[in-house]
């Protein structure tokens, strides 16, 4: 079956002096075959239209997290993205719309530079666990962290919380991602380092307003806020607000 | 697997009939290493993993790539520092040669129009899967070196577009002499192993002949014109220890 002629209004462009993004919408149609992804349309694209078409992807398979763009709209991975389904949304005779992360810094058409959350990454203290590596824990208590372990660090919820992408808080604030990271490290059963005065310092727990549209988008279907950021806004409270908790802690009875 | 099914083509496997085609998955054989330091023929260069060769015969195991490159990625790196740090003076390099490779690397860039690269890709894949593909016949093999020839001049005026930045089509445009030779060096190897044997089948040969070809590897090397040359070299009989690990059907190359 073949889907018909399909128009694709993509982002064409670099950064000014400033950094800003600058460039313009350019429209492309190409012909769709059965069972074509959103990555598959940009390759068609390319090797019709516009072989310099900046884009990045790696597995075609939802698993590497580089393909990650707005497609009308809505961030997306392009790869795990069906045309069939884009095609429904999209209104009669209009363009398939499809922009790079908008709250990343533009490196060209559809890549965006997202070196920052590898540094975010290192400003997290690793796992830290018994000094004989043969680890044992229940089942249990691996699933629990089994989840957060599904992150492909595709920066998807990043670009949709209002926190980075309307107030830029990347000093500030670690961002969905980094919270799942935590969350795996602090319900690590084995992990012996507690990192909650960092997560509510550095990384700035508190400016997440639980709008859970980071959920919505993660492609890894992990529940970001309800399993992750609540459990670890929890501790915090415990720790830092729990009057009972803060008299122990004073008695002596808590760490 | 489960889940790329239900998501990209709507099919649960657990319940319909999926589409199962063969794909390039693996290349065995390699750039030749020593095996004590993975050092090539040229001093101070290093090869490990799937670029490499020596571990996996005719066919590898499934699941041993990754243990592959962990271990002969471990000793080419230890190998490539202590050489790197023996090294007192570079070798100096002719000012001719650097000009020569960076107008090679900007040549596509400099063209105002040619092929897309990735018509020329796309052709390369289709031709090296129909006649170098699953099941080989020297006639099939023959013409397929033809084919690359053509391909070859084809790949030197290719256009990829225009901008250095993150420019797919420059990098397209860069990669296709690697992978013309990457299939020469099978198309040639396969012409010449007049037997079947692992992941290559020959249907004017269809069975193993272990007292000639299973006694050989062949070994692809550039001669003195710069042409691609096919020699074929034996190699020391199993130690004894490890030949007892061995089932029968595995030693019949060593009868
Ligand atoms: C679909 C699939 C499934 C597989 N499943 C398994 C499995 O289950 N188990 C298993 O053991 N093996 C599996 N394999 C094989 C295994 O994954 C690969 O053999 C292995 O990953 C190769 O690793 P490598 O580091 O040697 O090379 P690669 O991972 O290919 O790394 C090469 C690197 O070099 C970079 N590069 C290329 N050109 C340049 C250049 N000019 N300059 C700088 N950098 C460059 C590339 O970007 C890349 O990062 C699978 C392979 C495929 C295709
Ligand atoms: S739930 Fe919190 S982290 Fe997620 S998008 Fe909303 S504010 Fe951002
Ligand atoms: S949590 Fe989900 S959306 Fe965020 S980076 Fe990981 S996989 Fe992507
Ligand atoms: S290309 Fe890897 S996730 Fe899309």
């Amino acid at each position: 079956m073949i889907l018909g002629a399909v128009t694709f209004s993509v982002f064409r462009g670099v950064p000014d002096q400033d950094g800003d993004p600058f460039g313009k919408m350019v429209d492309y149609t190409i012909e769709l075959d059965e069972g074509m992804v959103v990555l598959d349309a940009i390759h068609s694209i390319q090797a019709e239209f516009a072989p310099d078409l900046a884009c990045r992807w790696n597995c075609k398979a939802g698993k590497c997290g580089s393909c990650s763009a707005e497609v009308n709209g809505k961030s997306r991975l392009m790869c795990m993205t069906r045309m069939d389904e884009i095609l429904e949304e999209t209104p009669e005779g209009g363009a398939v719309v499809i922009k790079p992360m908008q709250t990343f810094p533009l490196v060209r058409d559809l890549v965006t530079d997202t070196s920052w959350a590898y540094k975010t990454d290192r400003r997290i203290s690793p796992l830290s666990g018994p000094e004989d590596t043969d680890w044992v824990f229940s089942q249990q208590e691996a699933d629990r962290v089994q989840e957060f372990r599904s992150c492909i660090e595709c920066m998807l919820c990043v670009n949709t919380c209002h926190v980075m992408r309307e107030h830029q808080k990347f000093d500030e604030f670690a961002g969905p991602r980094f919270f799942v990271r935590l969350a795996s490290l602090e319900m690590h059963p084995l992990d012996e380092k507690s990192r909650i005065p960092e997560i509510k310092d550095d990384f700035g727990i508190g400016y997440c307003n639980i709008t859970k549209c980071c959920t919505e988008v993660c492609p890894a279907g992990i529940n970001i806020t309800d399993n992750a950021i609540i459990p670890l806004k929890e501790r915090v409270v415990t720790e830092f607000y729990d009057p009972i908790a803060m008299i122990g802690k004073k008695l002596g009875l808590r760490s | 697997m489960y889940h790329q099914f239900k998501e990209l083509a709507a099919v649960d496997i657990t319940k319909e009939a999926m589409e199962v085609g063969p794909t390039a998955h693996y290349v065995m054989g390699g750039v030749k290493v020593n095996f004590d330091t993975q050092e090539t023929c040229i001093e101070g260069l290093f090869a490990a993993g799937e670029a490499a060769t020596g571990l996996h015969g005719a066919n590898r195991l499934g699941g041993n790539s990754l243990s592959d490159l962990i271990v002969f990625g471990k000793i080419a790196g230890e190998h490539a520092a202590s050489s790197a740090k023996e090294i007192e003076q570079f070798k100096e390099i002719p000012e001719s040669e650097i000009k020569e490779i960076i107008k090679d690397t900007l040549a596509p860039l400099s063209r105002d129009e040619g092929e897309n690269p990735a018509a020329v890709v796309s052709d390369l894949r289709k031709m090296m899967q129909d006649k170098v593909g699953i099941i080989r016949t020297k006639s099939l093999l023959e013409e397929a070196l033809t084919d690359l020839d053509n391909l070859e001049d084809r790949s030197r005026v290719v256009f990829g577009g225009s901008g250095k930045t993150y420019n797919p089509g420059w990098h397209q445009s860069l990669e296709i002499g690697a992978m013309i030779d990457v299939s020469r060096m099978c198309t040639l190897a396969a012409l010449r192993r007049e037997e079947s044997r692992g992941g290559h089948t020959r249907e004017d040969f269809p069975v193993p002949d272990h007292s000639h070809w299973g006694k050989v590897n062949s070994v692809i090397s550039m001669n003195d014109v710069g042409e691609m040359e096919i020699g074929f070299v034996t190699y020391p009989p199993i130690p004894s220890d490890l030949k007892e690990l061995l089932d029968s059907e595995d030693l019949q190359e060593e009868e």
